[in-house]
């Protein structure tokens, strides 16, 4: 990767917010909020091979919050697990780039959406690589909406009990869910206290600092007990007018204007000069 | 049954080093010798069916052949999207596995029932639904499934179901096996009822008629082959199934039938009705309860018999 973390970041949130507004589609609050955490995993710590996909020794990225599947399409065709041309696709009949993260897309592990499922499916994975003495290690994000689940709590325990130290969890921690702030809709409290009291050896960091995800992401996956990072977030990070708000679980910044003012602002966090819209061409025959 | 496959599941993974039995903190003793020679490929996941489910099918995406062993209600719906998203979507190679299915855990109540996992595991793409009828066609099932490239259920009765295979029998999933020959009518029985429509069969023998007997232990993916000949063949075609009368293997081949009117043959379906049932009583009390026994079967079939001329 030739790119600054920060640098593929940036393009990852570009990349998203552009699909969105061409699909009119939702959810780009979360990718913006997980574009740090996807930058950094794929910039510096997963050991992938893009041109091979299922490459047997690679390590495994779960993606459970799989709503926010456009940071996850951007960061595999940024990473050359598909071509970049092909986020121009992103929702359009017949294409694999569905709404929700898809494993017939090359570098996604398991398809996802339905809230929950990610990290009994990382147990699984972290189990088989123990149990086939791999060297794999198994990184799920998680949303933190997605905690109020009890199938995660089950694994929780799982994890833990089975000393799976092969595995990290990533909670995007943006403290928003679809209705409202999660400490209003389901109170989740202490994450790092819940994880700890099941056994996990848990750190809370900015999500949105790169030295800090890097370290705690270098720091997991050592012998003992599974990982748990809460990365606190902001939903909408980098476009002011998104930030914190939670209509940008559902709007899509459709017209030509806001994408604009979207784009302009992440520019400014940046301190960018605006590039022009990314993807104008990709359109498929009919 | 559930001896058989705790047998067979040991002689098989000695054979292959890719099976792991997960279990949901069922099988008391029943796995001991399975534990003694392979613990490293058991595991009790607890009472945490979901979890399981999910960490089967990672173990599955990893090239391990799992399998996940429960009671019937809680290996089925208890973690029915587990099953249907991260193993059915992925076409994952999971042989799941309900014990006690039906009315076997009769005395203990509806929860403990099961009249609809086989209807509910049918709805998913991949995923195929295989009721032995006896604990050799247990053997061979598993076996069969762990030949299967994508998902298996395996529905199990409990213990000492009575015997009507000689042998281990050749079984391949989707293809029904023919016990007993006869041109009168046609049974197709699925799963533990199995020997109650050989039973049923002896009675119609006794009035002349002549029953043709076909264990169809795959309810998924069905044998059309078997449904077009005996929809032809015969006036009279009866399945018989200790499961809902709602979508198993009589609301397939009517499912079926509808698409492929007109036939020959009626249909004759017999099975457990759209309700709970939760009175106290073993199973033998149950199956007299809605009838599945072999004189109110048998006298069912020869009014049909008598109506269709």
């Amino acid at each position: 990767m030739e790119l600054s973390t920060e640098e593929f970041a940036y393009q990852i949130r570009r990349h998203a917010l552009v699909m969105v507004h061409r699909a009119d589609s939702s959810h780009i609050g979360g990718a913006l909020s997980v574009a740090d955490i996807l930058a950094v995993l794929y910039g510096r710590v997963l050991r992938v091979r893009s041109e091979d996909p299922e490459w047997p020794d690679r390590d495994r990225l779960v993606f459970s919050k799989g709503h926010a599947c456009t940071a996850l399409y951007a960061a595999l065709a940024l990473g050359g697990f598909f071509p970049l041309d092909e986020l121009a696709s992103y929702g359009r009949k017949g294409t694999r780039l569905l709404g929700h993260a898809s494993h017939e897309v090359p570098g996604v592990e398991w398809s996802t959406g339905s809230l929950g499922h990610g990290l009994g499916l990382a147990c699984g994975q972290a189990l088989a690589g123990k149990r086939r003495s791999a060297g794999w290690r198994v990184f799920a994000v998680l949303s933190d909406g997605e905690l109020d689940e009890g199938s995660t709590w089950e694994s929780a325990l799982f994890a833990a009990h089975h000393g799976l130290d092969n595995l990290c969890v990533i909670v995007d921690r943006n403290g928003q869910q679809a209705l409202g702030r999660t400490e209003d809709v389901l109170a989740l409290g202490d994450i790092c206290a819940k994880f700890s009291s099941f056994g996990w050896k848990t750190a809370e960091i900015d999500g949105h600092d790169h030295t800090a995800l890097l370290q705690s992401l270098e720091a997991a996956v050592v012998d003992g007990a599974p990982t748990c990072i809460v990365a606190r977030t902001i939903k909408g990070k980098g476009v002011r007018f998104m930030e914190d708000r939670l209509e940008w679980h559902y709007r899509s910044p459709k017209t030509v204007d806001l994408l604009e003012r979207a784009l302009q602002e992440l520019a400014d966090s940046y301190g960018h000069r605006p590039e022009p819209i990314p993807l104008s061409g990709g359109e498929l025959p009919e | 049954m559930r001896n058989a496959f705790a047998s067979e599941l040991t002689a098989v993974a000695a054979e292959d080093s890719r099976v792991f039995l997960l279990s949901g903190d069922i099988g008391n003793r029943l796995f001991n010798e399975y534990k003694q020679r392979f613990g490293e490929r058991f595991m009790n996941c607890g009472v945490a069916e979901a979890g399981m489910m999910g960490v089967a099918a990672g173990m599955a995406l990893c090239g391990l052949h799992p399998i996940v062993y429960t009671i019937a209600p809680f290996t089925t719906l208890r973690c029915y999207e587990q099953i249907k998203l991260d193993v059915c979507y992925h076409n994952l190679s999971v042989v799941i596995v309900g014990v006690g299915a039906g009315l076997a855990y009769a005395s203990l109540g509806p929860t403990h029932h099961t009249f609809e996992d086989v209807a509910a595991l049918r709805l998913f793409p991949n995923m195929a639904v295989v009721c032995p009828g006896d604990a050799l066609e247990v053997r061979a099932a598993l076996r069969a499934a762990l030949r299967r490239s994508g998902p298996v259920y395996i529905r199990l009765g409990k213990k000492n179901e009575p015997r009507v295979h000689q042998a281990v029998p050749e079984l391949t999933i989707g293809r029904g096996i023919i016990l007993r020959e006869g041109t009168d009518v046609c049974i197709l029985a699925t799963g533990v009822i199995l020997p109650t429509a050989l039973a049923t069969a002896d009675l119609l023998a006794g009035k002349g008629v002549a029953a043709r007997v076909v264990s169809m232990h795959t309810v998924k993916p069905l044998d059309t082959t078997m449904l077009e000949d005996v929809f032809q063949s015969y006036k009279l075609v009866v399945s018989m199934e200790e499961h809902g009368l709602i979508g198993g293997l009589g609301g397939g081949v009517a499912e079926w039938l509808a698409d492929h009117a007109p036939q020959r043959a009626l249909l004759l379906r017999f099975g457990l009705p759209d309700e709970f049932f939760h009175l106290a009583g073993d199973q033998e009390y149950a199956r007299l309860h809605y009838g599945l026994v072999p004189d109110v079967m048998a006298a069912g079939i020869l009014k049909k018999l008598r109506e269709v001329g």
